[in-house]
C-alpha cells in the first residue's frame, strides 16, 4: 500500500515535470504552424532577401531584413555599453575589491536586472533621448542609441554576475602563482584569470546577447515603430520583438496574413535565441567538466 | 619609468576604472528614480490609486491597472508554485542520471532562454484562441505561470540541493520512505529558499508588460475584472500607454504609476533577500 | 656563514588567532633550510612572510621585522611585486597555468615587459636546463603545460620561477602531490640549485628534510622550537619536543 502511494506521488511529480517540455512543444508548433501557413502566402526567398517590411500598408513588403538589422543594431549598441563595464566590474570585484564590498556590490547590480523593463523604455525616452539630443543634433524623437544604451545598463548584471561566478571559480593556486612572480593584480586578470575563465565569461556574454535579441519593452517604447535596414543610431527602426508588440496593439483578425506576419517574426527571434542558449548550455557544461 | 613602475601605475589606474564602472550603473539608476520622483511623486494621491483610466490625464488613475496586476499575480502564483515546486522535487530527488532527466534539464535551461515576447504568442494561440479563454485574466495567468515556471524549478532544486544529506540519511535511518523524508525533512528544511525563488519569480510576473500585450490584454479597460474571464489590463501596461502619449500629462502620470511599480517590485525583491539571509542562517 | 633571511620578533595574528608568536630566527644564504612541524604549526605561514603572500588574507596582521639582506621587506616603500621577482615560491601542487610550456616559463619575464624573442628563448632554455626538464620537453615547447605528469609540471612550476632569476626559492611542500620517482627528481633538483639559491623548504616528510636540507627548524604551535644544523636536529636535538617529533611519537 505504502510502496503503491509511492509510486503514485512519484508518477504525479514527473507529470508536473513534464509540462515544461509540452510547453516547448507548444512553443515550437505554435510558431511553426502559423509561420507554414504564413509561408504558403509569402515566398522563404522573399522573407529572406526583400529589403522592405511593410505588411500593414497597402503595397506589402514581407522582407525580415530590416527587422533583423533593427534587432541586430540595438542588441550592437547593448553590448558596446554592458560589455566593457560588466567585465571591469567582474575582474574589480573577483580581483581587487575586498569581499566585503563584493557582497555588497554584486546584489546591488542585480537590482538593475529586477526593474520591470518597461520602466527602462521610460527612462530612455524620457531622459535618455532628451539629454542625448543636447550632445547630438540629428538626434530623433526614437533611436537605436538611446534604446540600446538603456538596455546595456540593463544587463550589466548578466555580464558582470556570471563572469564573476566564472573568475572566482579559477584555482586559487593559479592567482597565487601569478601574484608569487611578482604579477600585479592587472596582469594577473589579464593574463591568467581571464584566458583561465574564458569560457565562463563567453557564456555570460552570450547569454547577454540573447536577454537583448528577446529584449522588448525598451526597444517597443525608445526605437521607434519603423522597420528600416540601417546601421545608423540615430534614426527610428524596428525590432522583431517591437513589431509583434505593435501588431499586437491593432486590431489584426485571427488568419489574416497580418496575424501570421508575427508568428513568423516570432519563429524568427526563436531560432536567433535558441541557437545562443544551446551554444552557451554546451559551452558551459564542458567547463563544468574541465574543473571536475 | 622602467616596467615595473608602469604596471604600477595601470594597476592602480584600473582600480579607480574598476570602482567606476561599479558606480556607473548604480548611479543612472539613482538619477533615473530621481527623475521619475520629482516627475511623478506629486501625483500620487488616493484618487489616483481610485480612478478608473480616463481620456483626460489628470482625472485617469491606475485602479483597473492596479486590480488587474493582482487578479494576474495571485492566479499566476496558484497556477505556477505548485507545478514548479513539484516539477523541482522531481528533477532533483527522483530524476536518475538518464535521457530523460538530461533532455529536461537542457529543455529548462532553454526555457529559461526564450524571450517573454514568444510565450505571448504561445499563450495567444494555445490559450486566447484554441483554449477559448479570450483575452482573460485566466489565459493571461497561464501565459505568465509557463513564463515564470523555469525560475521556480531552478530555486526549488537550488534549495533542495542546499539541504544537508545528513538530514535524509537520518530520516531514512528512522524508516522514513523517499516520500515521507522529501515532505516531512527536505521541504521544511528547503522552505526559505524556495519562497525567495517564487518571491522573485512573482517580481518578474509583476512586471512582465510583453507577453500580456500579445495575449492581448487592454491597455483601456473601463472597469476592474470581477472573475478570472474578464478582460483585464496591468501596471505596466498601462504605464506603456501613458508613456506612448504624446502629451506631457500623460507622461506625468506614467512617472506615478512607475513609482507604484518600483516600490512593489522593490519591496518583493527586499522581501525575497530578507527571506533568503534568514534561511541561510538557519541552514548553516 | 651569511645570513640571507631573517626574522625578529615575529607575531602573525590571523583576527584574534595566534599563528606565530615571537619567532627569531636566521636563514643562511645557498643552503637549504628545512622548516617541519605538525599540521597547522604555522611553518607554511612563516614561509609566505618572506614574499609577503599572506598580504592577500584579509584578517592577517604582523608585528616585528622580516628582513631580507639586511633590509625590513614590510617598510612602507617596499614595492611588493619587485620585492618577488626575487624571491620566487613553488606550490604544494603543481600549478602550470592553462598555457603551453613555454609560455608557462616566459611568464615572469613578459610580465616584466620583456619580448625580445632571442632572450625569452634563451632564457626559457637555461631556466628548464636548470629544472632538469630540458631533456623531457625541448620538442613540445608549444604543448600545453597541462598535458605533462604531475613531477614535470611541478618542474615546469620551477623553471617558471627561476626564469625570473631570484636569489631565493620558497618551496611548499613541494613534493607532497608527487609520486616517489618524481619526489627524487625535484629533491636532486633541490640539491642542485642550493650553490645559486637560498632554499626553503616546508615539508611534512621528515627523511625529505633529512635527506636535502643543511638546516632544520622545528615548528610547533606557533612557535619555533628549536633551530640547528640539519645532522644536529636529527641526531642530538636539544628540545625534548622536537626528539618526540622526529622520532614519531607525535605529529
Amino acid at each position: 500500500m505504502k510502496k503503491y502511494k509511492e509510486k503514485l506521488i512519484e508518477f504525479f511529480l514527473k507529470l508536473t515535470a513534464l509540462v515544461t517540455i509540452l510547453t516547448t512543444i507548444g512553443i515550437i508548433w505554435v510558431l511553426l504552424s502559423e509561420s507554414i501557413s504564413f509561408f504558403k502566402e509569402v515566398s522563404i526567398l522573399e522573407f529572406i532577401t526583400d529589403k522592405q517590411w511593410t505588411p500593414l500598408f497597402a503595397r506589402k513588403h514581407f522582407g525580415i531584413m530590416p527587422l533583423i538589422s533593427g534587432t541586430i543594431l540595438t542588441t550592437i549598441i547593448a553590448l558596446c555599453v554592458s560589455l566593457p563595464i560588466g567585465l571591469t566590474i567582474a575582474i574589480y570585484l573577483s580581483e581587487y575589491a575586498h569581499i566585503k564590498i563584493k557582497k555588497t556590490i554584486k546584489p546591488l547590480l542585480e537590482i538593475l536586472a529586477a526593474v520591470p523593463t518597461v520602466v527602462y523604455g521610460f527612462f530612455a525616452l524620457m531622459v535618455v533621448t532628451p539629454f542625448l539630443q543636447n550632445i547630438i543634433p540629428g538626434l530623433a524623437g526614437f533611436n537605436s542609441l538611446s534604446a540600446g544604451i538603456v538596455m546595456g545598463i540593463m544587463i550589466i548584471p548578466f555580464i558582470s554576475s556570471l563572469s564573476e561566478d566564472a573568475l572566482s571559480s579559477v584555482p586559487r593556486s593559479l592567482r597565487d602563482a601569478s601574484y608569487g612572480m611578482g604579477a600585479t593584480r592587472l596582469q594577473t586578470s589579464f593574463k591568467v584569470m581571464v584566458p583561465a575563465a574564458s569560457s565562463g565569461i563567453v557564456v555570460s556574454v552570450i547569454l547577454a546577447f540573447s536577454r537583448a535579441i528577446g529584449e522588448t519593452m525598451i526597444v517597443a517604447i525608445a526605437a521607434g515603430q519603423q522597420p528600416r535596414l540601417t546601421l545608423n543610431p540615430l534614426v527610428p527602426v524596428e525590432t522583431i520583438t517591437a513589431y509583434i508588440v505593435q501588431v499586437s496593439l491593432g486590431d489584426v483578425a485571427h488568419g489574416s496574413l497580418e496575424y501570421k506576419t508575427i508568428f513568423a517574426a516570432g519563429i524568427t527571434l526563436f531560432v536567433f535565441t535558441f541557437i545562443l542558449n544551446n551554444i552557451s548550455y554546451w559551452i558551459r557544461k564542458k567547463f563544468r567538466e574541465e574543473y571536475e | 619609468m622602467n616596467n615595473g613602475k608602469i604596471n604600477r601605475v595601470k594597476d592602480t589606474i584600473f582600480k579607480y576604472v574598476g570602482i567606476l564602472a561599479c558606480s556607473i550603473g548604480l548611479i543612472l539608476l539613482a538619477i533615473f528614480i530621481g527623475n521619475i520622483l520629482i516627475d511623478g511623486f506629486s501625483r500620487i494621491d488616493l484618487d489616483f490609486l481610485t480612478s478608473l483610466p480616463s481620456r483626460k490625464a489628470e482625472k485617469a488613475g491606475i485602479l483597473t491597472a492596479w486590480s488587474g496586476s493582482l487578479w494576474i499575480v495571485v492566479l499566476t502564483f496558484f497556477i505556477s508554485v505548485p507545478i514548479g515546486v513539484c516539477a523541482g522535487i522531481y528533477l532533483e530527488e527522483y530524476g536518475k542520471k538518464g535521457r530523460l532527466t538530461n533532455l529536461l534539464e537542457i529543455n529548462i535551461s532553454n526555457l529559461a532562454g526564450v524571450p517573454s515576447i514568444i510565450y505571448g504568442l504561445l499563450g495567444l494561440e494555445i490559450f486566447v484562441r484554441l483554449s477559448k479563454m479570450g483575452s482573460s485574466v485566466l489565459a493571461g495567468s497561464f501565459t505568465l505561470s509557463l513564463l515564470i515556471l523555469p525560475i521556480i524549478i531552478v530555486a526549488t532544486r537550488e534549495a533542495l540541493r542546499a539541504v544537508p544529506s545528513s538530514i535524509r540519511a537520518a530520516s531514512y535511518g528512522l524508516g522514513a520512505s523517499k516520500w515521507q523524508t522529501i515532505w516531512y525533512q527536505v521541504l521544511p528544511a528547503s522552505s526559505g529558499g524556495i519562497l525567495t525563488g517564487v518571491i522573485l519569480a512573482i517580481s518578474r510576473a509583476v512586471g512582465e508588460t510583453a507577453p500580456l500585450i500579445v495575449v492581448g490584454a487592454l491597455a483601456y479597460v473601463p472597469f476592474t475584472p470581477k472573475g478570472i474571464m474578464d478582460e483585464f489590463t496591468v501596471l505596466p501596461i498601462q504605464i506603456f500607454n501613458w508613456v506612448s502619449r504624446p502629451q506631457h500629462e500623460f507622461s506625468i502620470n506614467a512617472a506615478a504609476a512607475i513609482i507604484i511599480l518600483l516600490i512593489i517590485t522593490f519591496a518583493l525583491n527586499g522581501i525575497a533577500v530578507y527571506f533568503r539571509n534568514k534561511w541561510q542562517k538557519k541552514l548553516s | 656563514m651569511k645570513i640571507k633571511l631573517e626574522s625578529k620578533n615575529v607575531d602573525v595574528y590571523y583576527d584574534k588567532l595566534k599563528a606565530l608568536s615571537n619567532i627569531n630566527m636566521i636563514i643562511p644564504e645557498n643552503a637549504v633550510t628545512a622548516l617541519i612541524g605538525p599540521s597547522g604549526c604555522g611553518k607554511s605561514t612563516f614561509l609566505r612572510l618572506f614574499n609577503r603572500m599572506n598580504d592577500y588574507i584579509d584578517s592577517f596582521k604582523l608585528s616585528g621585522d622580516v628582513l631580507i639582506d639586511g633590509q625590513n621587506i614590510y617598510e612602507k616603500n617596499i614595492l611588493v611585486d619587485e620585492l618577488r621577482k626575487n624571491v620566487g615560491m613553488v606550490f604544494q601542487k603543481p600549478n602550470p597555468f592553462p598555457k603551453s610550456i613555454f609560455d608557462n616559463v616566459a611568464y615572469g619575464l613578459k610580465i616584466q615587459g620583456i619580448k625580445d624573442k632571442e632572450f625569452l628563448r634563451k632564457r626559457v632554455k637555461d631556466a628548464l636546463v636548470q629544472a632538469a626538464l630540458w631533456d623531457e620537453v625541448k620538442d613540445d615547447l608549444n604543448k600545453s603545460a597541462l598535458s605533462l605528469s604531475g613531477g614535470q609540471q611541478q618542474r615546469v612550476c620551477i623553471a617558471r620561477t627561476l626564469a625570473v632569476e631570484p636569489t631565493i626559492l620558497l618551496m611548499d611542500e613541494p613534493t607532497s602531490a608527487l609520486d616517489p620517482i618524481a619526489t627524487t627528481k625535484v629533491e636532486q633538483l633541490i640539491t642542485s640549485l642550493k650553490e645559486k639559491y637560498t632554499i626553503v623548504i616546508v615539508t611534512h616528510n621528515m627523511q625529505q628534510a633529512g635527506r636535502i636540507s643543511d638546516y632544520t627548524s622545528f615548528f610547533y604551535m606557533g612557535d619555533l622550537i628549536e633551530f640547528d644544523k640539519t645532522d644536529v636536529i636529527f641526531t642530538n636535538p636539544k628540545q625534548k619536543q622536537t626528539e618526540n617529533y622526529i622520532t614519531g611519537r607525535f605529529g
